[in-house]
C-alpha cells in the first residue's frame, strides 16, 4: 500500500501547526539518545554557602568536549524578571566548545551575566540566563536542610526549580556561527547545542540547592532525591521571538514538517502491527494523559483547546479498546482515517506523535535529516519564465491566494522589531505608528500580490526581467521558487489577519523542541517545561525512551 | 568580533531602512557576509554608501549589455549587482562587459562572485587598475589588499573566461607518467580472470 505524504495546505494552516505535541522526533529526546553515550562530569563547582559563584559541567566524547559554565549570581528580589526587557538574572550560562581555561572563565565571567550586552566569541556555542522559581527553590532548600523531602504536590505543580528567559545561539552576540561545528556527526540534528545547555542547566539547579541546603545545615541536610529531581525539568518563558524564526528558516522548517509526515505515511503503510508494537502504543497514550490534565492557563482560546482534547483522547480510547482490532491490515492507517473523520486537529495530532512511540527504525533515521543549510537555496533561478512562476504559485499556494487581503480584517496587524529589545512585536496597523516599518513576515498578502503582477507580465519573460521591474516582491520569488523544492517549507495562511493566533506559531516550534506542559498565559506567549521526567546525565548510558510517559 | 551571523542581520537591516525592499535587503546581507569571509572590507564600505547614498546622483541599471555607460552619474552598486546576477546567463557569452563608473565597486563585487557559482566559470573583474580573479564563489584572488573604502570606479570590466586548463598538455603528460609508478604489472592469469574477460565478448 503507498500512502501519499499528507497535503500541505492541510498540514501548513496555522490551526494545524498550532496543534502538534511532542514526539520521538522532538529535539530534546534526540538530544538524549545523541548523548547517552558521552561521559558526563562535574567538572568544578565553586559556589559559596548561599550558591553564588561559577560551575563547569561536561559531556566527553573520544576528543571532543562540550562544557557548560554556569554563573550563579545574588539577585535583589526586586531585580528579578521573566520579561525580556530584564538585565539581571539570578543565573547566566554559556556552553563552550571544549575545555575553558581559567582565562576564558575569566573572561566569560565578565561577558555571560551581560546576555545580550555582553561579547561572545567563536569558542561559545550557546547562551542563556535563568531565574529561580523562588517560591519552590527557598522551599526545597527549606526542607533539604531540615532533613527531609520537599513537597512533591507543589513541586509537580510547578515542574521546576528555575526557568530560563531565552537561549540564543547561532552567531548571536559574536556566538560561533553554525558554518563552523555544522559538520560534527553528533549536531546532526537541529537545536542540539540549546538543548545541551538547558539539559545541563537543570543538573546544576539541582546541584545548586542541594549546596545550598547542605551549607544551611551541614549536620542535617539531606539531598534532593533522584526521583524527585527526575520529575523536575527546567521552565521557559517563550514570547513572539520565535514566531518569525520560521518564517525566516523555510528549508528548515520543510525538513522538521517532513520528517514527522514521512514517519505518519510510514507507520501507515506498516501492514502488520504486532502486539508488542500496539500495546507500546496504547500504553503511551494512555499514560500520556496525565501530561495533559497537569497543562493550566488562563487563555479561554486554549482551556477551549485543551478541553477538547481531552474529551477526544477520551473517546479515542474508548474506541481503542472496546472496537478496535490490531490484528485487521493497515491498522495504523485505518485509526488515522479514523481520526481524520471524527476528532478534531488537536487530537489528531496528537496521536499521529504517539503512533511514532513504536518506531525507532522509521523516526531514528529521519532526526538526521532535520537540519538544514538554508543559503544553499538562496539565489534565484532568474532565468526561468513568469508562466512557470506563476504555475508554481497556483499549485502550491491555491489557499493563500483564496484570501482577499483589500479586506481590512484580513490585514489587520503587521510584524515590526521592537526598538528598545529588538524583538518581534504583532500590531494592528490601524492603531499603532510603524506599519511603514513591517518585517517582510506577511509572506501570503505578499504572494497574492506576485500573482497579481503576474497576471498582468508576459508569459514568456524571464524572472530576471520581471524582477528588474517589481524589485518590491523579490523576497516571495525567492520562497516561491523554494517552495516548489520543498512543499511544507511555507505556512499557507494568513499571518496578519484578525484571527491570527500567534500561540500557533510557538506551539509548532515547541512542539518540535518537545516541551511538555505548555501553560499559554495569553494568546501572545506562554510557559513551558523541557526536560521534566528524563533521565539525570548519570542514568543516561541505560535510559527508558519512553520517559516522557512514565 | 562580530559573528557573520551579525553581519548578514544587520547589513540587512541596514539595507532596509536606506530605501531597498526587502528581497534586495536579503541579498546585500549574504553580500557583506561573504566579502567580509573573504577579508574584503564590506561593513566599512557598505557603511560608507548608505550613509552617502542620499547625496550621491545613482542611476539604476536594469537591463545590462555590453557596454554600460553612465556618464553624468553612477551606477547603484547593488541595483546593478542584482540585475548582473540574476542575468548572468544571458550575458555568459559576451566576450567583454563593460561599465562606466560604479559607486562602491566593492559592493558589486560579491554579486560577481555568486555569478561564478552559478555559471560554473571563472570571471575576472576589473576595477581600474583592480583585479578580482572569482573562481566559482569559492575564493577570490586579488591584488587589492587594503582595507579601504573605494567610493567609484570609472572602468570596470568583466571577462567570463572559458573553463581551460591552467597547465600544458606536455606538463600533464609528465605528472601522469610518474603517477603510472603507483600501479602495478598484473600477471597474465589475472588478466584472464578481470572484469569481462571471457572467451567471447558476443554472448
Amino acid at each position: 500500500m503507498n500512502i501519499s505524504l499528507r497535503d500541505p495546505n492541510i498540514v501548513m494552516k496555522l490551526s494545524r501547526l498550532g496543534s502538534f505535541h511532542q514526539s520521538r522526533l522532538s529535539f530534546l529526546r534526540s538530544f538524549l539518545k545523541e548523548f547517552k553515550d558521552w561521559d558526563y562530569k562535574r567538572d568544578s563547582f565553586e559556589l559559596n554557602e548561599k550558591g553564588y559563584g561559577t560551575a563547569v559541567f561536561s559531556f566527553k566524547k573520544e576528543n571532543r568536549v562540550y562544557s557548560l559554565i554556569c554563573f550563579a549570581n545574588e539577585l535583589d528580589e526586586n531585580e528579578r524578571s521573566d520579561r525580556v526587557i530584564a538585565t539581571k538574572w539570578d543565573a547566566a550560562f554559556t556552553l563552550f566548545d571544549g575545555v575553558p581555561t581559567k582565562l576564558d572563565i575569566k573572561r566569560l565571567k565578565n561577558e555571560v551575566p551581560k546576555q545580550e550586552f555582553g561579547r561572545l566569541s567563536y569558542k561559545e556555542l550557546t547562551l542563556s540566563r535563568a531565574n529561580k522559581s523562588v517560591r519552590v527553590f527557598n522551599h526545597v532548600v527549606e526542607s533539604l536542610s531540615n532533613g527531609v523531602q520537599p513537597d512533591k504536590e507543589l513541586l509537580a505543580k510547578v515542574g521546576y526549580l528555575y526557568r530560563t528567559t531565552a537561549v540564543y545561539g547561532s552567531g548571536k552576540f559574536g556566538l560561533a556561527d553554525r558554518f563552523r561545528i555544522k559538520d560534527r556527526e553528533e549536531i546532526y540534528g537541529p537545536f542540539r547545542l540549546e538543548m545541551m545547555l538547558v539539559y545541563l542547566v537543570r543538573q546544576f539547579t539541582f546541584d545548586q540547592v542541594n549546596h545550598v541546603a547542605k551549607n544551611r545545615n551541614p549536620k542535617k541536610a539531606v539531598n534532593l532525591d533522584p526521583e524527585i529531581c527526575k520529575s523536575l525539568g527546567i521552565g521557559n518563558s517563550t514570547g513572539l521571538g520565535m514566531a518569525p524564526f520560521i518564517v525566516n528558516h523555510p528549508t528548515l522548517l520543510n525538513n522538521w514538517i517532513y520528517a514527522r509526515e514521512t514517519s505518519l505515511k510510514k507507520i501507515r503503510e506498516i501492514k502488520n502491527v504486532s502486539i508488542n508494537e500496539s500495546n507500546l502504543f496504547k500504553n503511551c497514550l494512555k499514560k500520556s494523559i496525565k501530561n495533559v490534565t497537569s497543562w493550566n492557563t488562563e487563555s479561554e482560546y486554549q482551556i477551549k483547546k485543551i478541553k477538547s482534547l481531552l474529551k477526544d483522547l477520551n473517546q479515542f480510547i474508548s474506541f481503542l479498546d472496546n472496537e478496535f482490532d490490531f490484528n485487521q491490515e493497515y491498522p495504523f492507517n485505518k485509526l488515522y482515517e479514523h481520526l481524520e473523520e471524527k476528532y478534531e486537529e488537536e487530537c489528531i495530532e496528537y496521536v499521529v506523535s504517539m503512533m511514532m512511540e513504536p518506531y525507532d527504525n522509521i523516526v531514528t533515521p529521519l532526526i538526521k535529516k532535520m537540519s538544514s543549510e538554508e543559503d544553499k537555496y538562496f539565489n534565484i533561478p532568474a532565468e526561468r519564465t513568469v508562466l512557470e512562476l506563476k504555475s508554481i504559485l497556483e499549485n502550491k499556494y491555491s489557499e493563500v491566494l483564496k484570501i482577499d487581503f483589500e479586506k481590512k480584517e484580513n490585514n489587520l496587524n503587521f510584524w515590526f522589531i521592537s526598538k528598545n529589545k529588538e524583538e518581534p512585536r504583532l500590531a494592528n496597523r490601524f492603531d499603532e505608528n510603524g506599519s511603514d516599518l513591517e518585517q517582510p513576515l506577511a509572506i501570503a498578502r505578499d504572494i497574492k500580490k506576485l500573482y497579481k503582477r503576474l497576471l498582468v507580465s508576459k508569459n514568456s519573460s524571464t524572472i530576471a526581467l520581471f524582477m528588474s521591474n517589481n524589485s518590491d516582491l523579490r523576497h516571495v520569488v525567492r520562497r516561491a521558487f523554494i517552495v516548489e523544492k520543498f512543499p511544507y517549507s511555507e505556512i499557507l495562511d494568513n499571518t496578519i489577519g484578525q484571527e491570527i493566533v500567534p500561540i500557533d506559531m510557538l506551539r509548532l516550534k515547541l512542539s518540535f523542541f518537545g516541551a511538555l506542559k505548555f501553560d499559554p498565559r495569553s494568546d501572545k506567549w506562554l510557559r513551558i517545561c523541557m526536560f521534566q521526567g528524563a533521565p539525570l546525565p548519570e542514568q543516561l548510558k541505560n535510559y527508558d525512551e519512553h520517559w516522557v510517559y512514565n | 568580533m562580530k559573528s557573520l551571523s551579525e553581519i548578514d542581520t544587520v547589513s540587512k537591516r541596514s539595507s532596509r531602512a536606506a530605501g531597498y525592499s526587502w528581497g534586495i535587503a536579503e541579498e546585500v546581507g549574504k553580500n557583506i557576509r561573504l566579502l567580509e569571509i573573504f577579508s574584503l572590507p564590506g561593513i566599512k564600505n557598505l557603511n560608507s554608501f548608505l550613509n552617502s547614498k542620499k547625496n550621491i546622483k545613482l542611476e539604476n541599471l536594469n537591463l545590462i549589455t555590453e557596454d554600460n555607460s553612465s556618464n553624468s552619474s553612477q551606477y547603484c552598486p547593488v541595483i546593478v549587482g542584482v540585475n548582473f546576477l540574476d542575468q548572468i546567463k544571458n550575458l555568459e557569452n559576451l566576450n567583454e562587459i563593460k561599465f562606466k563608473n560604479i559607486a562602491y565597486p566593492v559592493l558589486f563585487l560579491p554579486f560577481v562572485s555568486r555569478a561564478s557559482e552559478v555559471l560554473g566559470k571563472r570571471i575576472l573583474l576589473k576595477l581600474d587598475e583592480k583585479e578580482f580573479l572569482m573562481s566559482f564563489n569559492n575564493c577570490i584572488h586579488s591584488n587589492f589588499f587594503k582595507k579601504e573604502i573605494i567610493k567609484i570606479a570609472e572602468n570596470v570590466s568583466i571577462k567570463i573566461l572559458k573553463n581551460e586548463d591552467s597547465f600544458t598538455e606536455n606538463e600533464w603528460k609528465k605528472l601522469y607518467k610518474l603517477s603510472e609508478e603507483t600501479f602495478v604489472e598484473e600477471s597474465e592469469s589475472l588478466k584472464n580472470s578481470g572484469a569481462g574477460a571471457g572467451l567471447t565478448d558476443n554472448d
